[in-house]
């Protein structure tokens, strides 16, 4: 009884308002869109009966939370913009090249809030180096990881693993910067370092590549051994982007057809040889974008670097010497910055990083994207 | 004979190449998970040694004295991480059903898309100077709803493109179910498509959190950090990440000890929260689909 009479209220306005529109659509709607096109006999029919206008105003709200993300990207670029045009205004473009020459020690000066001394030149070197350093020791581990991963690797380890590094992802910037302070610089001062500046300041070495400016006391890894510095800033930033490039790159290996394989393996190719024809070759395009996707990580991170860069506005050539990255400089001197031209200054370097790593992800989003796109269904 | 020494030579090499190339990719991965055993057992071996009742329920001490805890950190990385779910999620919630039922294929939805994908690499440092100058400045005064803020916006751009992701993979005839039925569109949406999919969109949420969850840049001038109890939206608040920071470059031996214990405490948090996903995302995803 119960059983029959539940559906009734229910039912019984739903098919009448469904038969309104039935009838509407039968004598309304042109009969050539009935028997196109599914999603124009739909959008006719929303378009009429009782639930209209909410109809319309949920669409426009939910428009709006979408226009929100444009709204928010606009909001940060112009209001950077604004508070950093005092600096923008004294120093120009200057601002990212130029230094000052300190009168009693003849070094280069480049940031000196107290005598407000604004050049950005260190923070963009440091950047660099560490991004660098970062790229050159993650790359090649994450591609191996990868290959390992999708072509090589027993399928019971495969989970186990890809979890792994997905959690490695997951550590907060912090706690990365946490361990480097407390084990990595030890290990690169005690153990690493000594064996690289042996290496690096041999005197038949110096003699035989010292062209080069990268061997002898001056060069790469020249100088005083305090463990911080520029190296250990890139080695901390090349773990931390080891999971975004290795899940990436499987990615992009996993979209290249089985049928590739299947035919270099087929004209008697090894397996290492079938890799490198079938699937790096295949992927390389989308290789390439997730290596630049987490140089724009490197790029922008900032906790971590910040404890183990030594935070001196210096350039040395020395891997060893201490540094400052842009957004380093940023957490370190925001919220004690004291005079306006100081603040805007920091506000201009961070206008710097967003419009840098705006346009580092989107080159490689575009070339993920060119590589995926085409790629068939995965079936799992 | 001579070519065929020669051949056999090339097989040789071939298989040699071959070998070493397995080696490689395999001391690749050793290189790889090996760091990731070392940091996640010493943190766990520093942080449980260091743990005890105190960091839980006591604020923090004076500098250089030992003992105090972190209560008030705890509580405000919960009020910071409220402010930003409440701020963030249905913005990309909302976003992500644009893209999926109503933007589906226009040119404004791909610029969205790209948008969303713009705003996701954005460095947090630099989120947390938008905060800065959008709230802190007209406001006068660091505060909670500031850091909150900043954090809202970095899960707006997960949440918007996991959202639209789980959107696309309900069937059309679900949808088409409902509307058949004269179910409102809004209705339709709400309460047939986004519960179809809800599993899926709650972990887009749940990673989104945990992403920002260990977040410190962006607090450090927005949130700026609290020695005492606040749980007001409109004062400088203590947050687990902030503190941790603070403590590792201090240069006493006891603010380490709590470091560690705060590093294991966020992460605890952090996988319970990417387990739970994992867990719920196991029982059966999108229960209409397929």
């Amino acid at each position: 009884m119960t059983d029959l009479r539940m559906p009734n209220p229910v039912a019984a306005p739903s098919r009448s308002r469904a038969e309104e529109r039935n009838d509407s659509s039968a004598t309304d709607a042109p009969v050539g869109s009935v028997s196109g096109e599914v999603s124009a006999v739909r959008g006719y029919l929303l378009s009429r009966g009782n639930s209209a206008g909410s109809d319309r105003f949920f669409a426009g709200a939910m428009l709006l939370c979408a226009l929100a993300i444009f709204a928010l990207v606009a909001l940060i670029a112009v209001e950077l913009m604004t508070q950093s045009r005092l600096s923008w205004h004294a120093f120009g473009f200057s601002f990212f090249y130029k230094f000052n020459v300190d009168p009693i020690t003849h070094l280069p000066l480049f940031w000196d809030p107290v005598n407000g001394v604004f050049y950005a030149l260190p923070f963009i070197y440091g950047t660099l180096v560490t991004s660098l350093v970062a790229l050159c020791i993650a790359v090649p581990l994450a591609i191996g990881l990868a290959v390992f991963l999708t072509e090589m690797c027993p399928l019971w380890m495969r989970a186990p693993l890809s979890f792994f590094t997905e959690l490695l992802a997951a550590i907060p910037s912090v706690v990365y910067g946490l361990w480097a302070i407390f084990i990595l610089v030890p290990l690169l001062r005690e153990h690493i370092n000594p064996v690289l500046m042996a290496i690096f300041t041999e005197p038949g070495l110096t003699h035989l590549l010292g062209w080069t400016g990268l061997f002898g006391d001056n060069g790469l890894f020249g100088g005083v051994n305090l463990g911080l510095g520029l190296l250990c800033g890139g080695v901390i930033l090349a773990i931390m982007i080891l999971p975004i490039i290795a899940s990436l790159t499987r990615e992009v290996m996993r979209s290249v057809p089985n049928s590739q394989r299947e035919a270099a393996l087929a004209l008697g190719a090894t397996r290492w040889e079938m890799i490198r024809m079938a699937v790096l070759r295949n992927a390389r395009i989308g290789i390439v974008g997730s290596v630049i996707l987490g140089l724009g990580r490197a790029l922008g991170e900032t906790m971590a670097v910040a404890m183990v860069i030594g935070n001196s506005p210096e350039i040395h050539l020395s891997l060893l010497s201490m540094g400052h990255s842009m957004a380093s400089v940023i957490a370190n001197e925001f919220s004690e910055a004291t005079s306006d031209m100081h603040r805007s200054a920091l506000i201009e370097v961070g206008l710097a990083l967003f419009l840098v790593t705006i346009v580092v992800n989107a080159f490689a989003r575009i070339l993920v994207w060119a590589v995926t796109r085409g790629a068939p269904a995965r079936v799992q | 004979m001579n070519r065929n020494r020669g051949r056999n030579l090339r097989s040789l090499w071939r298989s040699g190449v071959d070998h070493l190339a397995t080696g490689l990719a395999i001391l690749a991965t050793i290189l790889v998970v090996a760091p990731l055993i070392a940091i996640f057992f010493y943190l766990v071996y520093k942080g449980a040694s260091s743990l005890n009742w105190a960091f839980f329920n006591q604020i923090p001490k004076p500098e250089g004295e030992v003992g105090g805890g972190m209560a008030n950190a705890i509580v405000g990385s919960a009020v910071v991480l409220l402010v930003a779910s409440l701020f963030g999620i249905p913005i990309g919630i909302g976003g992500g059903i644009y893209l999926a039922e109503f933007g589906r294929g226009t040119k404004l939805a791909n610029a969205v898309r790209f948008t969303a994908d713009v705003l996701n690499g954005v460095p947090s440092i630099v989120m947390g100077i938008a905060a800065f100058s959008l709230i802190v400045v007209p406001m006068h005064h660091y505060s909670a709803l500031a850091g909150g803020v900043a954090l809202g916006i970095m899960m707006i751009p997960t949440v918007t493109r996991t959202t639209e992701e789980m959107l696309l993979m309900v069937p059309h005839s679900v949808r088409e179910a409902a509307l058949g039925l004269g179910v409102p569109n809004w209705r339709s949406v709400l309460s047939i498509t986004l519960k179809t999919a809800s599993p899926g969109v709650i972990t887009g949420c749940m990673l989104a959190f945990a992403r920002v969850a260990g977040e410190t840049a962006p607090l450090l001038f927005t949130a700026l950090g609290n020695q005492f109890w606040s749980v007001s939206l409109n004062h400088e608040i203590s947050a687990l990440p902030l503190q941790i920071y603070n403590y590792a470059i201090s240069p006493y031996d006891d603010q380490h000890r709590q470091a560690w214990a705060g590093s294991l405490v966020l992460i605890a948090l952090i996988v319970i929260a990417v387990s739970l996903v994992r867990f719920v995302t196991s029982r059966g995803t999108l229960k209409g689909a397929s």
